[in-house]
């Protein structure tokens, strides 16, 4: 019998995107802002990036080892959820704080619910509102980052760009977008977290309906109640600070937990939208990226179930 | 085991209210900031659980059966302003810790499942225990879950300080906030009662099983005060063993 006649059930076509390989290329997207995080913060930064991816592939491999599962670390999310997370935290964060912040996304947010697939909100995420809430002041206390230093400026601590512009300070937009400010260690340089996010829309893996339709709400929500009619340079600078692009690109189009309808995707892109807006320009804290990535991914269910396409044929019905 | 002995171990290890039933969970996520707390306000149910079960068995050939859900809170509402008022002027300190959650007492289901399910068809005596049992339950559980959210959260236990904090960046213990505040609660609850179902899993598999709570075999669920949370799956598998 030749290859032609080989009777095999569907999927006939298979595609080369596996689990893993979707993760690396997140990985290797999330390269340049870990790099520029580790140059601009310094050696403590790649220590709690190590300190975190491992504490999360650990408890993956413990909770699968312990409750007699397949092992689930070859496909990498933990590797990215960790890396994530990390790129989340404030780079003079205890290492141990760093390890429970892990512990809690892989086996809390993750794993209990099921593992990759199931968790039904972003793991990092998850994680570092856990470390926001129970130790809010080494969550909060950002160092100044090189540049400053090196310019003799105060050396141990200073408010963000996005908390100074809260209290109504003028910031310098240039060095937000290189990345020359205080910040979590993944988030401060918007050039090298766009560098990432470009290279995963050309490779396919992260479409841009969620993180353009969240800007654009974002930008429109900004404009009509920040305060500063069509000053575009307030725009820009809540544009370029905090978690913002890290957040929409990265962790927004998270697979699992974002919407997998087409017209989902872009309510979930405005939900975000409004509800960053409120945490930031109404809410009590400076950002609010985390929290209404994680608020939305909650739901994530309810948009899915009205927005399920017709199937072709099903036009008249109901 | 006569049938005091009995009413008290089912209240504590068969039907625990908070690990095994899942009843009053208010107040198990509220107050249990601390082992004290979680203490005090076991015990006030408590005493107002054996007060209102005496009662009700005295009199419940007296109810009428069709007001008889009112007539319960009458009693049960009486015994908890009598508790309110000994806890404001005796224990001021736990009256302000627990704030709102006294006079709340009123509408705990274990309360009314108790007294619907068991004092209502029982007589006084066993009445009196099943009380103490579910009461001493309850609180084994609130105790539980408080002493768990205290040294998480505050390194401490009933107030004493076990675990040193850290002070001036010195080795020590960073207190995890969010466990007193109430995400902690529901981690807290969830673990322990992962943990209690797990013992019970294993103990099943060795071919001894725990006690499991006695469902509804009698179908008769308009008299069953647990008929708002019951899945009916005792029921179900005793109908299968029936068809098969």
């Amino acid at each position: 019998m030749s290859d032609m006649y080989n009777v095999s059930s569907s999927p006939h076509v298979r595609s080369k995107d596996t689990t893993d390989r979707i993760m690396l290329y997140v990985i290797i997207a999330l390269l340049p802002a870990s790099l520029f995080g580790i140059y601009n913060f310094g050696l403590h930064a790649l220590l709690l990036i190590v300190i975190t991816i491992l504490s999360c592939v650990i408890s993956e491999w413990a909770f699968d080892k312990i409750t007699k599962r397949k092992d689930t670390i070859r496909d990498l999310s933990a590797v990215v959820t960790g890396l994530l997370l990390a790129l989340n935290l404030p780079p003079t964060l205890p290492w141990w704080m760093a390890i429970i912040g892990g512990v809690f996304a892989i086996v809390i947010v993750k794993c209990l619910f099921g593992g990759l697939g199931q968790n039904f909100m972003n793991p990092a995420l998850g994680g570092r509102c856990f470390l926001l809430i129970s130790f809010t002041g080494p969550m909060t206390s950002f160092a100044n980052s090189k540049y400053y230093i090196s310019q003799g400026m105060d050396a141990v601590s200073s408010a963000t760009p996005l908390a100074a512009l809260k209290a109504g300070e003028s910031v310098n937009t240039m060095d937000m977008l290189i990345g020359r400010i205080p910040g979590t260690i993944g988030e401060t340089s918007v050039i090298a977290v766009l560098i990432g996010a470009i290279f995963l829309i050309l490779m396919g893996v992260i479409d841009l309906k969620i993180p353009a339709t969240y800007i654009i709400t974002f930008i429109i929500f900004v404009l009509l109640f920040g305060g500063h009619g069509f000053d575009w340079s307030y725009v820009v600078a809540h544009l370029c600070g905090g978690g913002l692009m890290l957040g929409a690109f990265f962790m927004a189009t998270d697979y699992v937990t974002s919407p997998i309808t087409p017209l989902g995707k872009i309510i979930f892109g405005i939900v975000l939208g409004i509800l960053t807006g409120i945490f930031r320009i109404f809410g009590a804290s400076a950002e609010g990226v985390s929290y209404a990535i994680i608020f939305s991914n909650l739901l994530v269910p309810l948009i899915e179930r009205v927005t399920i396409p017709k199937p072709f044929g099903k036009g008249g019905e109901r | 085991m006569n049938k005091c002995t009995e009413r008290i171990y089912n209240g504590i290890v068969k039907e625990n209210p908070t690990f095994i039933l899942m009843l009053g969970m208010c107040p198990t996520l509220a107050v249990t900031t601390s082992a004290i707390n979680g203490l005090g306000m076991g015990l006030s149910t408590t005493v107002v659980l054996v007060m209102s079960n005496m009662l009700i068995s005295v009199l419940r050939n007296i109810i009428p059966d069709k007001v008889r859900v009112p007539a319960f809170i009458v009693v049960v509402a009486s015994f908890v302003t009598i508790v309110q008022f000994l806890v404001q002027g005796f224990i001021p300190s736990l009256y302000d810790s627990l704030g709102i959650y006294i006079p709340l007492i009123v509408v705990n289901c274990i309360i009314l499942g108790r007294a619907e399910s068991y004092a209502s068809k029982n007589s006084v005596v066993p009445s009196i225990f099943d009380g103490i049992g579910m009461g001493l339950g309850f609180t084994v559980g609130l105790t539980c879950i408080g002493i768990v959210r205290e040294i998480l959260g505050a390194g401490q236990i009933f107030g004493a300080q076990v675990l040193p904090l850290a002070e001036n960046g010195g080795f020590g213990y960073t207190p995890i906030t969010i466990f007193v505040l109430a995400p902690g609660a529901f981690f807290v609850l969830a673990c322990l009662v992962a943990i209690m179902n797990v013992v019970r899993a294993k103990a099943e598999k060795k071919g001894k099983p725990l006690p499991a709570a006695q469902g509804c075999l009698a179908g008769d669920c308009a008299s069953c005060g647990q008929s708002s949370m019951c899945t009916g799956k005792v029921n179900a598998a005793s109908e299968k063993k029936e068809n098969a």
